[in-house]
């Protein structure tokens, strides 16, 4: 039985997605989160894997909490651009990594607790650039 | 669903769930609006979430949150979400089909999660400002965490606030099945901060 299958109707008075199972998919899908970030996998794997995962339960709650998948298209539309936008937006942020000064040089995280200023003195403030 | 149903519905106050607002025509422009809102909102949390990820890669030093934030509480604050996701759909389910009592037990639930989740965060922050001795202004990493979790909580607030009108308003019979329509408008927004949460715990806690 595949997913969409299981979700769509199974009670006797109405023909809605079946909540309870969106609900079990996600509660599943967020164990499996915890699973991956207490696993001590690779940096690279953790990360593709959570943000799979996070986007795979997203799409849950706006596919059937909030209709989307039994909605006129025109509303799956304003739902998407949103989405599209950051994409472009996270490609437009890429130049301020490779050009930000302050990347380039270290500073550590200021030291707030006192007793600890002697072994780790606050760094300076970040370059100020015209 | 047709025109006619729509009518035919709406008289006889026996909406089931399958027969949603229609989206677009020009008397019921609720949903429409709310969507287009919701657009908007997401574009701001995505900026905000973007500008996270672009700091967070271009600093060399950026702390390790598992050092600082502990996932025990926020996981359970997911849950309790979650949960009170399912418990809106329920009550507009209740609604639609003319079960007032269990609309309203069912909004007072989401209602309740709504309270969980932000008396859980206040914890949480109490727990970091104090113990852990993180404040917006010590440094990137604290602020962008504050920022983003902070507007959450404002969102889950906002959603709590509306939520208890609709949940008032079934109470004293202002809100019938005839206007079943208003609660799953309420329900995209309140389903938006869930879905909005599901990203910034991946983001913010986990990765």
């Amino acid at each position: 039985m595949t997913t969409q299958a299981a979700i769509s109707g199974h009670e006797a008075d109405h023909s809605g997605p079946n909540y309870i199972a969106v609900f079990i998919y996600l509660s599943v899908l967020t164990a499996v989160e915890l699973g991956v970030y207490a696993m001590g996998l690779p940096q690279a794997a953790k990360v593709g894997l959570l943000i799979a995962l996070a986007w795979a339960k997203a799409v849950l709650v706006a596919m059937y909490f909030m209709h989307l998948a039994m909605e006129k298209r025109a509303l799956a539309i304003i739902a998407i651009i949103p989405v599209i936008l950051v994409t472009f937006l996270c490609f437009m942020l890429l130049p301020d990594l490779t050009t930000r000064m302050w990347t380039k040089f270290d500073h550590p995280r200021p030291v707030t607790n006192p007793a600890e200023m002697g072994a780790h003195p606050v760094a300076p403030p970040p370059m100020q650039v015209p | 669903m047709s025109e006619a149903a729509a009518v035919d519905t709406h008289e006889h106050g026996a909406m089931h769930a399958d027969q949603l607002e229609p989206s677009l025509t020009p008397g019921n422009m609720g949903k429409l609006g709310m969507w287009s809102f919701l657009a908007g909102d997401a574009m701001t949390f995505g900026a905000a979430i973007a500008a996270y990820g672009a700091l967070r890669i271009g600093n060399p030093n950026w702390p390790s949150p598992a050092a600082f934030l502990g996932i025990t509480t926020t996981a359970i604050m997911t849950f309790v979400l979650i949960c009170s996701s399912v418990t809106m759909v329920e009550a507009l389910g209740s609604i639609q089909t003319g079960r007032m009592a269990r609309y309203r037990n069912f909004m007072a639930l989401t209602v309740l999660g709504g309270l969980l989740f932000l008396g859980m965060q206040a914890f949480e922050w109490h727990h970091l400002l104090g113990e852990k001795g993180m404040s917006i202004k010590v440094d990137l990493f604290d602020a962008t965490f504050f920022i983003l979790t902070g507007f959450h909580g404002c969102h889950v607030f906002g959603g709590v606030v509306y939520n208890s009108v609709l949940l008032i308003r079934g109470m004293t019979g202002k809100l019938t099945p005839a206007k079943a329509n208003l609660v799953e408008i309420a329900g995209l927004y309140w389903h938006f901060v869930d879905l909005v949460w599901i990203l910034i715990f991946t983001f913010i806690y986990l990765i």
